[in-house]
């Protein structure tokens, strides 16, 4: 434990190059897809909880489904899609990333974590009075003001479903070994160095990278809460 | 009395089969004060909901201002919906200060000034929780601030639905004096949905009984808690059960 | 008002823990179990060993471990073997073949930890298995060396094949390993590497080494991966790799179009070795259990059934048995 740590700070101040740059594709992979997740997930969830449409329940099954889904599927999904022999990697359209890339790994982490997105926020929606969007309306809301405003309301529960969706992406390893590959200097992430390090037998290299993956989570989830606690609390 | 605000003609409201709203006509003059009473139920705050403009009726003419809106047209008419404010039975504040809470529909409409907040803090005794998060404010601070809220929009009408509902005798007092006020001397029209037949009396110029929403008798306050027409109406003032 | 922001804290972070927890558990839980010890078992174990070192013969440590056991540490616990091998003696099936043998007759279930042959190594040399079956020759000595087993025996080997396109882009079929490597060097072809110091990796290094170049450049993609993932990505890509031969061949028959393009060179035999761990790493070792194991599979009859496995499927044999005793039956 303790070499690990020492191993850690040795590491990162001699500023080794592999290792600068698992965490640089560690943290654009995790950024791009919670970017997008974000985007997805937090209209998605709102809408979720404010309209009545037929098929809701459904949906919201869909979106439990999705929250408690093994990523490790996902990840055999999106390696399936993805494939050269896959229905999407057949098509060969530029946008659509190849397998073993960051953007396969986009992709799969932004299935695993949208869900989460999506159903915190839908709950944080919900647990709001039903009737302040209408006492909202009545003192002159347009309805774009009253959403925002909900929005703002739910932001605790709104925070909470971005930071489960950032945890769930930082620390997701299965999916993104299969359809990443763990390619050095390429698709190698933080969690799959571990495991790689964990089989060669480098335990202790193995664990200096989990304490960098736990102080950079730490320090991402304190950041994201000063900031939106500052925003929004005005 | 001259000039009508709302004008409700065989106004009906159904919640799936189930009507909770049936008027055959009723008329809210400007500058007044309309008491809206009832047993739980009657369809009171339904009713204010549609003179809101928060729901459509399901048929009949509902005008606002000589325009009809039983359509539901008023909902997209941002101009028309704000000549109103409603004030909801729970106080339903956001999770801020109480100062941001009263600007709220200001700042809505683009208005940064704070002079009006400051004012209505005053009025209703809240200036010294201005900074104060409403999630620590008592009842009665947080139904006043929800008032606050809406009388700093200055609209023509104010719809109000159980004001004082469960508050104590000093912040009864506070509002309804704010509420007489607002008629008083700056000759809002003011709808008032309330349990409590004495406020009815005490502040209303006209009283209305709603039962199984269907409207049984508008009179002066005077005619109805004295003599009223229908004995329905003398059964509820006296507090027995009516249906 | 600061109240509420703390405790809004303390209840993301919980949630981010959780969830943060959640993934990993899944992938890394033999990790996770075995972690106690990291800190204290061995401390315990190492402390006796630095004075009584020469003692290192089977039968007092048979004794204590046989005393030990009801302390009932949870990794190990007799009836329970734990074999730490490398994951083409398992991806295979090997040990799925010969396994329910041993237990049946022996009462023992025996709990396969499969990893690379360096990780392997090295949860044998914390005492968190009691037998290895591992293929790294070079590193197997140095383990026996620095005291960590008490016995090594030769079991089988099997050999590893360079794979790729049917059309061979490169041009390396019949060539031997260090020339292909050369050749694919020199072209530039891609090639996927485990880089993960599996067995098979460290093998790939030494032919690396023996044709005197080191990989590096677009085309030499370090991949970190087991070797049925690699051949996926191989696959995938139509990329060149070095495979041993049991887990290309069950690949072949899911559908892996990749064709052997070298085969049978000396230096590309692989062979597997078994080797008891150390009972003085920890008390709960099953020491007794693993000396039954590793007799059990140098065991003649044992060595027949290697020699059998692959057979009937592929038509050839995945393991050619290589212990002493069935050498010397074979009257080599």
């Amino acid at each position: 434990m303790l070499k690990g740590l020492l191993d850690s700070i040795v590491l990162i101040f001699t500023g080794d190059s592999a290792l600068t740059n698992i965490i640089l594709v560690s943290l654009r992979v995790t950024g791009i897809s919670l970017l997008i997740s974000t985007l997805i997930g937090i209209p998605l969830g709102i809408f979720l909880g404010l309209k009545r449409f037929i098929g809701k329940r459904l949906v919201i099954a869909l979106l439990y489904t999705g929250m408690g889904f093994p990523p490790v599927v996902v990840g055999l999904f999106v390696y399936l899609m993805l494939s050269r022999a896959g229905p999407l990697g057949q098509l060969g359209w530029s946008f659509i990333p190849h397998l073993y890339t960051t953007g396969a790994m986009v992709v799969a982490q932004i299935i695993i974590s949208f869900p989460l997105v999506a159903g915190f926020t839908m709950s944080a929606v919900l647990s709001l009075d039903s009737q302040l969007r209408l006492q909202l309306h009545a003192l002159g809301a347009t309805p774009r003001q009253a959403l925002w405003t909900m929005l703002v309301e739910a932001r605790v529960g709104v925070l909470i479903s971005i930071i489960a969706g950032f945890g769930s992406i930082i620390s997701e390893v299965g999916a993104v070994m299969m359809v990443g590959g763990n390619i050095e200097n390429a698709t190698r992430t933080l969690t799959t160095a571990i495991v790689l390090e964990t089989r060669k037998g480098d335990f202790s290299m193995a664990m200096a990278l989990g304490i960098i993956l736990l102080t950079i989570s730490f320090i991402v989830n304190v950041a994201m809460l000063r900031l939106q606690g500052k925003a929004l609390d005005q | 009395m001259s000039e009508s605000v709302y004008q409700l003609n065989t106004l009906v409201k159904r919640y799936d089969s189930r009507t909770v709203v049936a008027l055959d006509s009723l008329t809210v003059y400007r500058g007044e004060i309309l008491a809206l009473v009832g047993p739980s139920g009657a369809g009171k705050s339904t009713l204010l909901r549609l003179l809101g403009l928060l729901e459509a009726p399901t048929s009949g003419s509902l005008q606002f201002f000589g325009r009809e809106v039983a359509n539901g047209s008023a909902q997209a008419d941002l101009e028309l919906r704000r000549r109103l404010t409603m004030v909801f039975q729970r106080p339903l504040l956001l999770n801020r200060s109480v100062q941001a809470n009263i600007a709220y529909g200001l700042r809505l409409r683009g208005d940064k000034s704070n002079g009006k907040v400051a004012s209505a803090m005053e009025q209703l005794g809240l200036s010294h929780l201005a900074r104060q998060n409403t999630r620590v404010l008592s009842g009665g601070e947080a139904q006043r601030v929800s008032l606050a809220r809406a009388m700093v929009l200055d609209t023509e009408v104010l719809l109000l639905d159980e004001p004082t509902a469960n508050l104590d005798p000093y912040n009864v007092n506070l509002i309804e004096t704010a509420v007489r006020k607002m008629n008083a001397e700056q000759s809002k029209t003011i709808v008032l949905v309330t349990h409590n037949i004495f406020q009815a009396h005490r502040l209303a110029q006209r009283t209305a009984l709603l039962l199984d929403g269907r409207l049984v008798e508008v009179s002066p306050s005077d005619v109805f808690f004295t003599a009223p027409a229908d004995p329905r109406t003398a059964a509820f003032v006296r507090g027995d059960m009516v249906y | 008002m600061f109240k509420r922001f703390v405790s809004c804290i303390c209840v993301l972070l919980m949630v981010v823990g959780m969830t943060a927890c959640a993934a990993p558990a899944a992938t890394e839980a033999p990790k996770a179990t075995e972690a106690p010890q990291a800190t204290e078992a061995p401390k315990a174990t190492e402390a006796p060993k630095a004075t009584e070192a020469p003692k290192a013969t089977e039968a007092p440590t048979e004794a204590a471990a046989a005393t030990e056991v009801p302390t009932a540490q949870f990794q190990h616990t007799a009836g329970r073997l734990i074999l730490a091998t490398t994951t083409s003696t398992y991806d295979s099936g090997l040990l799925d073949y010969l396994l329910p043998m041993f237990e049946e007759e022996y009462g023992v279930k025996v709990d396969v930890v499969s990893v690379g042959s360096g990780e392997a190594m090295k949860i044998g040399e914390r005492g968190d298995a009691d037998v290895l079956l591992v293929h790294s020759r070079k590193a197997e000595d140095a383990f026996m060396e620095a005291g960590n087993g008490t016995r090594r025996e030769d079991v089988m080997y099997n050999d590893f094949v360079i794979i790729g396109p049917a059309d061979d882009p490169a041009g390396i079929k019949g060539m031997t390993a260090v020339d292909a490597f050369k050749k694919l060097a020199e072209t530039q072809t891609e090639f996927l590497s485990r880089g993960d110091k599996s067995g098979t990796h460290t093998k790939e290094l030494s032919i690396w080494a023996s044709a005197e170049i080191t990989p590096t450049g677009d085309w030499y993609v370090s991949a970190g991966l087991g070797m049925g993932d690699l051949l996926t990505m191989a696959q995938e890509k139509q990329a060149y790799t070095l495979s041993d031969r049991a887990t290309y061949l069950t690949r072949v028959k899911s559908g892996l179009d990749l064709v052997v393009l070298v085969e049978g060179d000396k230096a590309l035999l692989n062979p597997y070795g078994v080797i008891t761990v150390n009972p003085e790493k920890n008390s709960g070792i099953q020491a007794d259990m693993a000396t039954k194991f590793l007799e059990w599979i140098i065991s003649v009859p044992v060595q027949q059934k290697i020699s059998e496995f692959g057979m009937e499927e592929y038509g050839q044999s995945l393991f050619i048995p290589d212990s002493t005793a069935w050498k010397a039956a074979q009257g080599q």
